[in-house]
């Protein structure tokens, strides 16, 4: 119970100021806005191409919006030596980072759910009859994207050209969760069911996000502490 | 005496490559259906397999050192971890190669070939971070997690993307299940791989004799800057 307090801590006071100062939220909503409309010039935005790639669309641009909100996790705690305090504050190393993941979740969901009507006005889809099936998956993806996300921010937050390093390390890690996101976002936006032999990649981003999960809580003591 | 060994592996792994060449360019005939490309196979397979078992090394060289905190296991990490990135260079190389040969295109999104270059670009990320970490303790530490995050990664990589129809041809060998060789031919695969194995034992001992220097000259230099 105690180790939610002290993330839940950690996590209002990421949502607080991200919400006095809107800066990475505002960057990645326009970044996601500018990917969107990079897209319409690599193929043709009215032909029926797009339906059976919408979910590979969609997904690169919250991955791509979302490596901004993951790079400044941790890096606007290094003002002020901010993230040193941080560190030798009572709470642990698990603590903290289980309530910065928290707080990175909530601003990736926010700007997906921002994007999605954005993309469906854009390209001429229909709005998914399984929405919530959809935000389903949102939610698992973007769970992966953040855990794993949220530890490499950690990782490089004091390292030269970290902005280049995080992409760099997390898509190759995030592909099967990627992959997983993408076949039933596609299913789900064109309105076909998913069949028996789709279930596999729900059972596979839940355990992506599971076994991700116990791993960086493991090992994030060691990436902040030593 | 390091010194030594290093050149005593090196001769003999010379000398097992040199005969081999002559076994598999003199002696062994065609393949019936593939022609002379087959001959890749002799180097594109063990180098893939060595590479592959490097990167788990590695991780165990990692992992020991976030046990035990002792910095030569960093070295050897990073040694292994940077030969392993240079085999499966060599195994993806070849294996496009025989694939323009075999099915006349460079690439393709095969099963095993996405996960094996995935694989690849994981190591690159990780050569990536030990430039960009200047603190010893800090480099060993943060690769040692990552090797762990990448070793863990590339086995989910490779369910998920298997799912994914393959190209890939299947095992080959009669121990995967496959249809075997000619014995003449498996032969000569065998002891390249003895000469890969070799040639990768070497490489480690030459980096890690640079990686030791490295710590020397670098404990030297702070000396020098003590006073």
């Amino acid at each position: 119970m105690n180790f939610l307090r002290q993330s839940l801590a950690i996590a209002g006071k990421d949502l607080r100021s991200e919400l006095r100062s809107k800066e990475t939220v505002n960057a990645s909503l326009s970044f996601a806005l500018v990917i969107l409309l990079l897209f319409s010039f690599a193929f043709d935005p009215g032909s029926e191409q797009v339906h059976e790639i919408a979910g590979g669309l969609l997904w690169l641009v919250f991955a791509f919006a979302g490596t901004l909100i993951l790079n400044r996790s941790f890096a606007r705690e290094l003002v002020n030596d901010c993230l040193d305090a941080l560190i030798s504050s009572p709470a642990s190393g698990a603590q903290l980072f289980f309530g910065k993941c928290l707080a990175n979740y909530v601003l990736l969901v926010v700007v997906e759910s921002a994007c999605l009507p954005v993309f469906v006005i854009f390209y001429n889809s229909h709005w998914p009859r399984q929405w919530l099936l959809l935000f389903l998956v949102m939610l698992l993806g973007t769970w992966g994207i953040t855990v794993i996300g949220t530890l490499f921010s950690a990782m490089t937050v004091n390292l030269r050209l970290r902005e280049l390093m995080l992409p760099t390390l997390i898509y190759p890690m995030l592909i099967p969760a990627l992959m997983g996101a993408i076949r039933l976002s596609t299913l789900i936006l064109a309105g076909e069911p998913i069949g028996a032999d789709d279930q596999i990649w729900f059972r596979l981003l839940v355990a992506f996000d599971i076994i991700f999960t116990i791993l960086t809580l493991a090992l994030v003591e060691i990436v902040l502490v030593g | 005496m390091r010194l030594k060994i290093i050149l005593t592996l090196s001769v003999v792994c010379g000398l097992i490559l040199a005969w081999n060449l002559h076994t598999m360019f003199m002696k062994v005939p065609d393949e019936a259906n593939q022609g002379a490309i087959f001959r890749i196979f002799y180097f594109h397979f063990p180098a893939a397999i060595t590479s592959f078992a490097g990167f788990y090394l590695g991780m165990f060289a990692g992992v020991g050192y976030l046990i035990t905190k002792n910095l030569k296991l960093d070295s050897i990490a990073a040694s292994i971890n940077e030969v392993s990135l240079a085999f499966a260079t060599i195994a993806l190389v070849t294996g496009s190669i025989w694939g323009r040969v075999i099915w006349g295109i460079w690439w393709t999104w095969d099963a095993r070939i996405t996960s094996y270059f995935v694989c690849w670009l994981l190591y690159v990320g990780y050569l990536m971070m030990r430039r960009a970490i200047d603190d010893p303790t800090t480099r060993a530490r943060l690769c040692a997690v990552l090797s762990i995050f990448a070793a863990i990664d590339i086995v989910i990589v490779w369910k998920s993307i298997e799912w994914w129809r393959t190209q890939h041809p299947g095992p080959v060998l009669e121990i995967r299940g496959g249809g075997g060789m000619a014995a003449g031919m498996e032969a000569p695969l065998w002891w390249n791989f003895l000469a890969m194995l070799l040639l990768f034992t070497v490489l480690i001992l030459i980096r890690m004799r640079q990686e030791s220097m490295r710590r020397e000259i670098d404990s030297l230099r702070r000396y020098a800057h003590a006073f």
